[in-house]
């Protein structure tokens, strides 16, 4: 009996048409859980370095969490793995939504496509019942669209779909996959996805999920859930709205958005408009939100309320997310929240991430203002800002014109313009557009996040620690006093002794040593969350979470009969973690590729900063260029990754 | 005829505070799941969130009694725009659909208030609805003593099952002259 996965991935080779029903090593799950540490570990085993994202070889695998589907509220991501596009490394957006427990339902943890269709086709998993269809009459159809007329023409209401729009097909490398209000967006997954010409997987399930200790499990759920409606019924104090709360950024719950609209950086991430949040402002965007907004929903099994049914004028419904409500609005420096709820309709139906797309919008802007790109580029193009933008989108999508070189993204696109379009690619980290944020001090935490996760994108990385010191004493007193979720009680002196200013300040302290200490926790609990596939902001992406280092081992323990405690669970995603950055050196990830952007910060410290990444090296058990220890390394019973790093040279033979 | 007092159990649905997101029925399926919480399927609970979520439909309806014949009519909804397929929005377990009946073996499924020993403190599904979209409350009425009734009614049915209904009436209707005679 296996408990909390099904312990089988479906296979299907879309060059033959083969599919396959497989059953999983039970091992596996007491090596890398499931989601993300059991994804990464399938393109370890099977996707060798040379593989490109476009090549038949590079799998896309949509993957469940392990605790998919369990009574755990908020356990619902679906993770999408492929090679990106993009950045050429492993890629894994996610998405909430209502896909993954249904596939679980069916019964399988993955959905593993290989291969290319040779014409468009869509997947429909009914329990074993497991189809490709033919899909030449969805070509062009948008995202959501696409959802709809399945859900029609196979007459289930209940059927959950992922699919792609004109961004995926047109392989966009900053194309997503669209589900529900769900969107796996970061990396292009949704390129690779149009690339294997496949338009959509449709999922139905029916059958029982397995649990090993049903009572135990409730037992923690009713603590859990008794949190949850505290927090729910007391927001933290002093801390911005949007982040007061559980759940990701509560933009759809809440109109007051000072925080992101002046902290933040508008336009191709440049200029951060202080005193923006004026009366007016917010008298139009409340009243424009109240009428935008039908209903707050949710997620599968979630009762926070982060998305909403969007039901605006002329706009036919669609479903939003919480950041893009800012980021279409702020790049194009449009003022009037009525522009938001019109282009987030047609980027999601293009199927294009919203956070890398409008930054791409943003950088043609400049460049066709500083004249690299010419009045012939923008033919025919609008000259009002939102008219513009809404121009530049279609051509993206389409791959129009200029519109082809910037459907590649900020960074292949300023490459291929060239005439010092470079210069204005001024905010990507890694060939990815990194969240638009330009501050003062150099921080210290945030700088090592910027620098080394995996997931590049900054707000995917941080969450449990503040993102500022508390001037007042008594504040960070009171703050620490219920702090459960800590994985020791030293961090509270940590958070004690930061100072907005003088010695225990940024950049010096955190000191190197603690920044690594609170740096590895906050992403022990991504992967973790990741391979369980929890949503972050009830966990590693929020501010006293219900889900934490003390309460995880006995949820995963009860659901899966593993025995877990705190310890081995760190172990145990670290494995994972170490896996993953040995599988992106292989693909060429080096030291010198590991810094956030150059404007990031206004005062920079290069000393200090190399000081922070090798203590932080060192602190994971890498060596001075980030590679994996032989010791670290077997120390994880990943003895055959230090082999392939040696064989390849990249790790020294005896180098430590 | 005697009174008694009755407890009647009701939940309340607040469909407007509705998000979707069917903790209902994963807690409904744990609970009755055998042993129990030893498993989870939405498709075996008793409550079911009609979703239809571009259309602003999120209607949670609890399974009602099961039918072993369907009815007379059909009823059909259109909501804006929209045409659902026929009793869509219907709580019974009935022979004309597959909504409230266990996917293996068919057998109908009713919602039983989580009735439990020792009780709960409320049905499952309210407990995990942190929204309040589902509110549990009891209250006592006063009805007319039909305990006994019941029982008869039980007796007599198995009498019918046994013999028939003609021979049963024609033995009431002998039973009855003897004693006018």
């Amino acid at each position: 009996m296996r408990y909390a996965e099904t312990g089988y991935n479906l296979e299907i080779d879309l060059s033959t048409g083969n599919i396959e029903r497989v059953e999983t090593d039970p091992r596996l799950m007491e090596l890398f859980l499931g989601g993300l540490g059991t994804n990464v570990k399938i393109h370890w085993d099977r996707v060798p370095p040379e593989t490109q994202a476009y090549d038949p070889e590079n799998l896309l695998i949509f993957s469940t969490g392990l605790l998919c589907g369990t009574p755990m509220h908020s356990a619902n991501r679906t993770l999408i793995s492929c090679i990106s596009p993009q950045t050429n490394l492993l890629a894994y957006p996610m998405m909430g939504g209502f896909w993954s427990p249904e596939l679980k339902h069916a019964g399988y943890d993955k959905v593993i496509f290989r291969g290319k269709s040779p014409k468009l086709v869509y997947i429909y998993i009914n329990n074993d019942k497991v189809e490709i269809r033919d899909a030449t009459h969805l070509k062009g159809k948008g995202a959501i669209e696409t959802q709809e007329i399945i859900r029609e023409e196979l007459g289930d209401l209940q059927i959950q779909v992922s699919a792609i729009g004109l961004g995926g097909e047109n392989r966009c490398a900053v194309a997503s996959i669209e589900q529900s209000r769900g969107s796996c967006s970061r990396g292009g997954a949704g390129a690779v996805m149009g690339d294997k010409n496949l338009k959509a997987v449709a999922v139905r399930g029916t059958k029982d999920i397995y649990m090993a200790d049903g009572v135990k499990f409730w037992e923690v759920m009713d603590e859990v859930r008794a949190f949850i409606r505290h927090r729910n019924e007391n927001p933290l104090p002093g801390i911005m709205p949007i982040l007061a709360g559980l759940g990701s950024p509560q933009s759809m719950l809440h109109i007051d958005e000072q925080w992101h609209t002046e902290s933040f950086a508008w336009g191709n991430a440049r200029v951060r408009r202080r005193n923006f949040w004026t009366k007016e402002i917010e008298k139009s965007w409340g009243e424009s939100q109240t009428e935008a907004i039908e209903r707050l929903i949710s997620c599968y099994n979630c009762t926070q309320q982060c998305g909403a049914l969007i039901s605006y004028r002329d706009v036919p419904n669609y479903l939003m997310k919480c950041f893009s409500k800012l980021t279409y609005g702020m790049a194009a420096y449009v003022d009037d929240l009525d522009f938001t709820w019109r282009i987030c309709k047609r980027a999601f139906e293009y199927g294009l991430d919203s956070f890398s797309t409008p930054q791409i919008l943003a950088f043609a802007v400049e460049l066709y203002e500083a004249g690299i790109l010419t009045d012939e580029d923008f033919k025919g193009c609008p000259t009002d800002k939102e008219g513009r933008f809404f121009w530049l989108l279609d051509r993206v999508a389409h791959r129009e014109g200029i519109g082809d070189l910037l459907a590649d993204g900020t960074y292949w696109a300023a490459k291929r313009i060239g005439k010092g379009a470079e210069q204005y690619d001024h905010n990507t980290t890694k060939k990815h557009e990194q969240m638009i944020i330009k501050l003062g001090m150099l921080d210290p935490l945030y700088y090592l996040m910027y620098s080394t996760n995996e997931k590049i994108s900054i707000p995917q990385v941080e969450g449990n620690w503040p993102q500022a010191p508390f001037p007042r004493m008594e504040d960070r007193e009171a703050f620490v006093e219920d702090w459960v979720q800590l994985p020791h009680e030293r961090f509270k002196k940590y958070f004690l002794d930061w100072e907005p200013r003088g010695e225990f300040s940024n950049p010096h302290y955190p000191t190197p040593e603690i920044a690594s200490e609170i740096v590895d926790w906050m992403e022990t609990l991504h992967n973790i969350d990741d391979a369980i596939g929890l949503c972050a902001g009830v966990g590693s992406f929020c501010l006293k979470p219900p889900y934490h280092i003390h309460n995880y081992p006995k949820l995963i323990s009860a659901a899966t009969g593993l025995d877990l405690d705190e310890d081995s669970l760190t172990h145990t995603v670290n494995r994972s973690r170490n896996l993953h950055r040995a599988y992106n050196i292989l693909r060429g990830l080096k030291r010198e590729d590991e810094k956030p952007p150059e404007d990031h910060w206004r005062r920079r410290f290069p000393e200090l900063e190399k000081e922070l990444l090798t203590t932080y090296y060192k602190f994971k058990g890498w060596n001075e260029e980030g590679v994996p220890t032989r010791e670290r390394l077997e120390g994880l019973d990943l003895p055959y990754v230090a082999d392939e790093l040696e064989k390849r040279g990249v790790l020294k033979n005896g180098q430590d | 005829m005697a009174k008694i007092n009755k407890t009647i159990k009701t939940i309340t649905v607040d469909a407007d505070k509705c998000n979707g997101c069917r903790a209902c029925e994963i807690a409904c399926s744990s609970f009755h799941a055998e042993p129990k919480y030893s498993s989870v399927n939405p498709a075996r609970a008793r409550i079911h969130v009609i979703t239809d979520r571009l259309r602003g439909i999120w209607l949670p309806i609890f399974a009602g009694e099961y039918t072993p014949a369907e009815c007379m009519g059909r009823n059909k909804y259109i909501i804006n725009g929209k045409e659902y397929d026929e009793c869509y929005f219907c709580r019974a377990s009935c022979p004309s659909r597959d909504r409230f009946k266990e996917p293996d073996s068919g057998l109908p499924l009713k919602c039983d208030m989580c009735e439990d020993d020792p009780p709960l403190e409320e049905p499952l599904c309210v407990q995990v609805c942190l929204n309040d979209v589902l509110t549990y409350a009891e209250r006592e009425e006063e009805v007319d003593e039909d305990t006994v009734l019941d029982d008869a009614e039980i007796a007599l049915q198995s009498l019918i099952d046994e013999y028939g209904m003609d021979v049963l009436l024609d033995t009431v209707n002998r039973m009855l002259q003897k004693e006018v005679e």
